[in-house]
């Protein structure tokens, strides 16, 4: 055993080392099974995850919930269903297959192989780039314990708890590249991952959003809409990097975050559904009586939740960014559909910033300006799917619309930190910010509102009333269908 | 002729340091009962590289090899020897220093590594009078300028010839708009107390000063007439003679060749071996134990006794990587044998009062202090059949970082035994480093009670877990982080720009209080580079590069 003033006692060894049937525990496809150094890490690991799980883990007691568990990476593989106590989950860990001739497609060491280890000189880097993604993953978790106490119906409940574990396991995707390629620091790294927590002012996440409270299910679904969204554009600059084991996993995540981009947009989608209707029912935009999210309100939550997000890309202007893509850690959202050079050095951009109360544009070197890009792929993506919602509202004979805000409203990351900018995209000062934000963000008398109309339904194809039932169940089952058995407690 | 710095320099030859007298061009020593006569009387065509004359005693990298072979075989090969007067063979001329035609053409880091080897040499004469009971002493037969100055600074007494016109005299800022940097500045006021105006002023007076003033301000211990040199400076060796421990009835021991296969990438030597990775940057070195229990009479084994054969070689292997391998930026170092053997002669060297194993500890203490001032990042790897026990474990804890595996490679040896290091007595003093501490008191600086508890546990096998408790290795890991988390490490540390490295270990290695030494190797020294790159010396207007053009330097007046 090892001891280090800093860090305390190493992990002792405990037991013998195959204890666990890592191939049916824990499903892989990284040989688990032979590699002493990942069975040693998980060893010590894995109980300190399922103690995380179940002290801030989803809240609502339950038997067993219809899952879909990742067994292999095969075209079916990970789309495999059955019910299943969440405790007993089965926390994978798979990388997308290896293309032993894959090559770095930028930066300076474009057309080189992709590295299988990692290089020594990117060491800090590419963990600090791991760890930051890996601490999101719990960090959401974290912040929707308890919205199962308050779940429109069961076919939303599970939908929740899937996004959780899968929340749970893209945790294991990071875990897994800290155990097996970082050494002791990577594994006092994936403890630290447990120890901060979302909204712990002692120890909290790393990045702002995954520490605001999520409230109730509208914030839930703008969450999964707008912030697991930008995890899905980061994970896609980490999907090209070099470092293979990294791409691989990436690209595997990549494929359960469409799911959840599913869930944030069918959801806001059928709040929509249900609003419209009430609009209509009642000839009013005041549907708050009638048991219905206001369309204003929902507008209000779509603006918070894509401003934090919005913060999540970082500067526009970051050396950091230009280093990891010249050094090929991270590229940019399919980088190989790009028609340029993939190195960049002589390439530029126009940035917006803001100068005597303007806004103004400069010119500046594209490689300085990569989380820019990353972000203008987001807010794109972002666009479509406000249109798709706004068809909801055109089809139900609504004249309202939903918009984006404009991209320097209310953002505390950047070159609009510091400054207040309207939805509309003006610059005003402090004192007409005050007397309008209310109308821009959501007041606490509002979330108060919303939480009231937040009662759980558990019964089987019953749906609260501010939401529409969705077109079809999950795996082509029924609407209906029993999702979720609550424990006897969880139904008290 | 316009001298180019920097742009139309020869390839550097790869330079060996193994000389011997009977291969001197430079030098003579004549050896009279217990003084000996050093003479240097340079073969102006003797330069180790083409291109310029080594006039008026001058001298390059070649001449200085010679000086330190001579000084190390005074040492050895001459016990009876307890007074050493180094002179010039030159009418009227000791010496004009470092040649500045040579200086004009090297690169940088050329410059730089001649600058550190002649340091080096230097404080080995100073270790000789001061450890060695071999008193050195200057007979300036005429001026010492500049290099040659400092050569006599090193010596404990000066004797100038008082001709009315030979001089001694540091011109470097005034003429070469550079530094006297083998340690002129330093021992001016740090060794001969000169007061500061005055060593200001004669810092820049190109002709220095002569005779009664050159005593007056210190400069020189004595100034005597032509006539009166000779017995002025025999009558001086044979006062410090009679005052010197050295026996005067011992046999010399003969510092024969060094048996040394290089095939390139892989260097042997009986007790030393490395291999190179170019790829990498590095160099894997492994000193080996010895083979027998130490001798009862060590000096009769000569060059074969362990710690000395040891010890030549890894000198002789230093210097070579320093001066022959730039790129060759990390050096892993590794003891490898059976720490028992390496205890035995451990004590023999703490204990034993003898001339000879006197000589060994001070040599090995020198070499030690070359590995502190190496600009290369050291790395101390233990495994399973390591050695670094009592005066081997020195060059651990010389190390950057140490390494250590705990417990042993279950996949492929689980039969081992796990590596363990020794401390013993002889590394809380026995071999301090330049800025007077031992290493053990450096690496715990400020932390007393860390220092105590290492001390309380010397003479024990400390495996892994002790090494990390009492803060002996950077980091204890077992065999299934180990290889891995070294390969990072030392890929990390080949990415990191070598500058800032040379400069940050510099920093590191050398806590606590200044000495000559430290002050030499970092003040002295680092000013020197630093002025060695800038225009005003070596810019194509700079000083530096256009002495002997009949232009002086024209310089950028702003001060930084």
């Amino acid at each position: 055993m090892t001891t280090d003033s800093r860090t305390g006692a190493a992990p002792a060894p405990s037991g013998p080392l195959n204890r666990v049937d890592y191939s049916e525990r824990i499903p892989n496809n990284v040989d688990l099974a032979s590699d002493r150094r990942l069975q040693r890490a998980l060893e010590s690991w894995q109980p300190k995850f399922l103690d995380w799980w179940k002290q801030l883990g989803p809240a609502l007691p339950t038997k067993d919930v219809y899952l879909r568990t990742a067994v292999a990476v095969g075209r079916d593989g990970w789309a495999h269903f059955e019910h299943v106590p969440m405790e007993e989950y089965r926390w994978g860990i798979f990388l997308a297959e290896r293309d032993p001739d894959r090559t770095v497609n930028f930066g300076k060491h474009k057309g080189e192989l992709a590295w299988q280890e990692v290089p020594g000189e990117h060491r800090a880097d590419l963990m600090r780039l791991i760890v930051v993604q890996g601490d999101t993953e719990p960090a959401s978790v974290e912040q929707q314990r308890v919205l199962g106490n308050t779940a429109p119906s069961i076919y939303d409940l599970r939908n929740l708890f899937q996004v959780n574990v899968e929340e749970g396991r893209h945790l294991w995707a990071m875990v897994y590249l800290l155990h097996a390629y970082f050494g002791r620091e990577g594994r006092e790294e994936a403890e630290q991952l447990l120890k901060r927590n979302s909204g712990d002012l002692d120890a909290p996440r790393i990045l702002g959003a995954f520490n605001e409270a999520t409230t109730d299910w509208l914030q839930f679904f703008m969450f999964t809409y707008f912030t697991d969204r930008d995890g899905k554009y980061q994970l896609g600059t980490l999907k090209e990097s070099a470092f293979d084991p990294l791409a691989r996993t990436c690209e595997f995540m990549l494929k359960e975050e469409a799911h959840h981009m599913f869930v944030g947009t069918t959801g806001v989608q059928r709040i929509l559904e249900r609003t419209a209707e009430l609009m209509k029912e009642h000839g009013t935009a005041e549907i708050l009586p009638h048991g219905g999210i206001p369309l204003d309100v929902i507008q209000k939550y779509l603006n918070f939740q894509f401003s934090v997000s919005m913060d999540l890309f970082g500067s526009e202007q970051s050396t950091n960014a230009g280093n990891y893509f010249t050094s090929g850690l991270k590229g940019r959202w399919m980088e190989t559909r790009r028609k340029d050079d993939h190195v960049l050095l002589d390439a530029t951009r126009e940035v917006r910033y803001i100068e005597d109360g303007r806004i103004a544009t400069k010119t500046v070197p594209m490689l300085s300006a990569l989380n820019l890009d990353l972000r203008d792929e987001y807010v794109a993506d972002c666009s479509n799917g406000v249109r798709r919602w706004n068809q909801a509202l055109e089809d139900a004979g609504l004249e309202e619309r939903l918009y984006l805000p404009h991209e320097g409203f209310n953002r505390k990351v950047g070159v609009y930190a510091g400054h207040h900018v309207t939805p509309q995209g003006d610059v005003v000062d402090e004192a007409a910010w005050q007397a309008r934000a209310a109308e821009w963000l959501p007041t606490p008398e509002d979330r108060e509102q919303v939480a009231a109309l937040m009662v759980p339904e558990y019964e089987y194809g019953k749906f609260a009333g501010w939401i529409a039932p969705p077109k079809t169940g999950i795996n082509d089952q029924p609407v209906e269908f029993d999702y979720v058995h609550l424990a006897d407690e969880g139904l008290v | 002729m316009t001298v180019t710095a920097e742009t139309a320099h020869p390839a550097p030859p790869v330079v060996r340091f193994a000389t011997s007298p009977d291969r001197y061009r430079h030098w003579k020593l004549e050896v009279d009962g217990a003084v000996a006569t050093v003479t240097l009387c340079v073969d102006e065509h003797g330069g180790l590289v083409p291109g310029y004359e080594l006039k008026m005693n001058s001298y390059d990298l070649g001449v200085d090899i010679e000086l330190y072979d001579l000084v190390q075989r005074l040492r050895f090969e001459h016990p009876e020897v307890k007074a050493v007067v180094m002179t010039g063979g030159l009418d009227r001329m000791f010496c004009a220093g470092a040649n500045i035609r040579m200086l004009a053409q090297s690169t940088h880091a050329w410059k730089v590594n001649f600058c550190k080897f002649t340091n080096e040499t230097r404080n080995g004469i100073e270790d000789a009078t001061e450890h060695s009971g071999q008193t050195w002493i200057a007979a300036l037969n005429g001026t010492a300028a500049g290099g040659g100055y400092e050569l006599a600074l090193a010596c404990d007494q000066i004797v100038l010839i008082d001709d009315g016109s030979s001089a001694v005299s540091l011109p470097e800022v005034p003429l070469l708009g550079v530094l006297p940097g083998t340690g002129g500045l330093t021992r001016v006021v740090d060794k001969r107390h000169v007061r500061k105006d005055r060593a200001d002023l004669f810092a820049t007076k190109s002709e220095g000063y002569r005779g009664r003033t050159a005593v007056e301000w210190g400069l020189v211990d004595a100034a005597v007439p032509r006539n009166a040199l000779n017995g002025e400076v025999a009558r001086r060796a044979q006062e410090a003679a009679a005052t010197s421990k050295r026996p005067s009835d011992a046999t010399g021991v003969s510092l024969t060749p060094l048996e040394r296969k290089d095939d390139g990438d892989a260097i042997t030597y009986p007790y030393v071996s490395a291999r190179i990775d170019r790829a990498n940057h590095r160099v894997e070195i492994t000193v080996s134990g010895p083979h027998d229990a130490p001798p009862a009479e060590p000096a009769a084994q000569g060059c074969d006794y362990w710690p000395l054969a040891v010890t030549r070689a890894l000198d002789d292997l230093i210097l070579h990587l320093r001066t022959n391998e730039l790129d060759l930026g990390i050096w892993v170092l590794r003891a490898a044998g059976d720490p028992e053997r390496v205890l035995a002669y451990d004590a023999q060297l703490r204990t034993v009062d003898d001339w000879f194993v006197n000589e060994v500890r001070h040599y090995y203490k020198r070499t030690l202090k070359r590995l502190d001032v190496t600009s290369r990042s050291l790395i101390a790897v233990m495994e399973p059949g390591t050695a670094f026990a009592g005066l081997l474990a020195e060059l651990a804890l010389a190390a950057d970082r140490q390494y250590m595996l705990a417990g042993v490679y279950e996949d492929r040896d689980d039969d081992a035994e796990p590596a363990t290091v020794v401390l013993t007595p002889s590394n809380d003093g026995d071999y301090p480093m330049g800025n007077g501490l031992s290493r053990l008191e450096s690496r715990f600086w400020g932390h007393d009670e860390d220092l105590t508890a290492v001390r309380a546990r010397l003479g024990e096998p400390l495996d892994a877990a002790a090494a990390q408790e009492l803060g002996l290795v950077t980091m204890a890991l077992d065999d299934i982080d180990f290889e891995e988390e070294l390969r990072i490490v030392l890929e990390e540390r080949a990415s990191l720009s070598p500058d800032a490295l040379t400069g940050m270990e510099a920093n590191h290695r050398f806590v606590g209080p200044e000495t000559l030494e430290t002050k030499i190797f970092g003040r002295l020294t680092a000013w020197q580079n630093w002025i060695f790159i800038r225009p005003n010396a070596s810019g194509p207007d700079g000083a530096l590069r256009r002495y002997g053009t009949g232009r002086k330097g024209d310089y950028d007046l702003g001060r930084v």
